[in-house]
């Protein structure tokens, strides 16, 4: 027997998910991610698409797209490309509006994020009807791999402000692996403003606003596979900013 | 309500208090032992807090996880994943 059954819930009849992958200069890693992705859902048993919504990227990241469509199926990858790169916020909107799926899983195409948590994500989301589920890297048994000392001070150090801000009810609040039912995305996406990390603090927020119920699942981020990942000054100037809007607007 | 009209409200109504009972403004003779307390509160009160910050920080940056085998695991996932799609035709 599967010593995954603790896990796993029966998939149920007319449950369909969508992954929304939005990329840019993801050449290398697109292939690998919609393997990863096919691999646990083909293992799972539930029925899935996964929609590529590449922002024009010049490395020929749509190019490869086409391909592992013509491997996979046209009813399996879907593509919503766009002409230049144009905001996460409406890369959703995008992706969603020809989504068949009731359920839809927001992730990063970079590898960082783990399709082999999905069966996870679901789970949590039957076990409590959740409205939407986060990938938490800082609760349980997540965490990050990759981060020096500095890296992981400013992200606690980030969250903890974040936490006795806004007392948002959720421990990781910049991570962008979540499992949304796709009325309550459609709604949230709407209705928020931000940019970059604060678009996704944004979303539960707003969710809480909105009285949706959110679940977390642990989660390991492998930090960039094929390179380096900065975080500048200038990112953590913008990012103080928008924690300050939400602060006075929220 | 906005979070910061609930900050400022949960700091309205602290200094408020602190203000009748270190200060009686009112003259309702707060003893004297409760005034000598309550002075420096709000100092006391902000020390605490940063260190409980410091502290809370510190512990959650010493316990962050090191995902060492999720990152082995992807690696290893990642030459299964090239040789497979090779072979299924995909050219890189």
């Amino acid at each position: 027997m599967s010593a995954r059954k603790t896990l796993q819930a029966k998939p149920e009849e007319g449950d369909k998910y969508s992954v929304l992958l939005p990329t840019y200069n993801e050449r290398e890693n697109l292939p690998l991610i919609v393997w990863l992705l096919v691999k646990y859902f083909e293992e799972s048993g539930y029925n899935y698409e996964i929609i590529v919504i590449d922002d024009g990227s010049p490395d020929g990241t749509l190019e490869v797209a086409v391909q592992l469509q013509n491997i996979y199926g046209g009813d399996k990858i879907l593509l919503r490309p766009r002409p230049t790169k144009l905001g996460l916020g409406t890369a959703y909107i995008h992706g969603m509006k020809h989504a068949t799926g009731n359920f839809i899983f927001i992730m990063d195409a970079d590898l960082s994020h783990h399709p082999k948590f999905i069966p996870e994500f679901i789970a949590k989301q039957k076990e409590g009807d959740y409205d939407l589920v986060s990938g938490t890297r800082y609760r349980g048994n997540g965490g990050v791999y990759g981060w020096d000392l500095r890296r992981k001070l400013i992200s606690r150090g980030a969250n903890f402000l974040t936490q006795v801000l806004l007392r948002p009810g959720a421990s990781d609040l910049t991570g962008s692996f979540r499992l949304y039912k796709k009325k309550v995305l459609e709604s949230l996406v709407e209705r928020c403003v931000s940019k970059g990390y604060v678009f996704q603090m944004e979303m539960i927020v707003r969710a809480r606003q909105l009285n949706y119920t959110v679940g977390e699942v642990p989660i390991s981020f492998v930090d960039r596979v094929y390179g380096e990942s900065k975080l500048g000054g200038n990112e953590i100037v913008s990012f103080v900013k928008g924690l300050l809007t939400l602060f006075v607007t929220t | 309500m906005t979070k910061l009209m609930e900050w400022l409200f949960g700091v309205s109504v602290v200094l408020a208090a602190w203000v009748l009972i270190a200060f009686d403004p009112l003259d309702l003779s707060v003893p004297h032992t409760y005034r000598e307390v309550a002075f420096p509160m709000p100092l006391y009160l902000l020390v605490s807090f940063g260190c409980y910050s410091l502290a809370t920080v510190g512990y959650r940056v010493a316990t962050f996880n090191d995902c060492q085998e999720a990152a082995e695991e992807l690696q290893a996932q990642i030459k299964e994943a090239k040789q497979d799609l090779r072979r299924k035709g995909l050219k890189i």
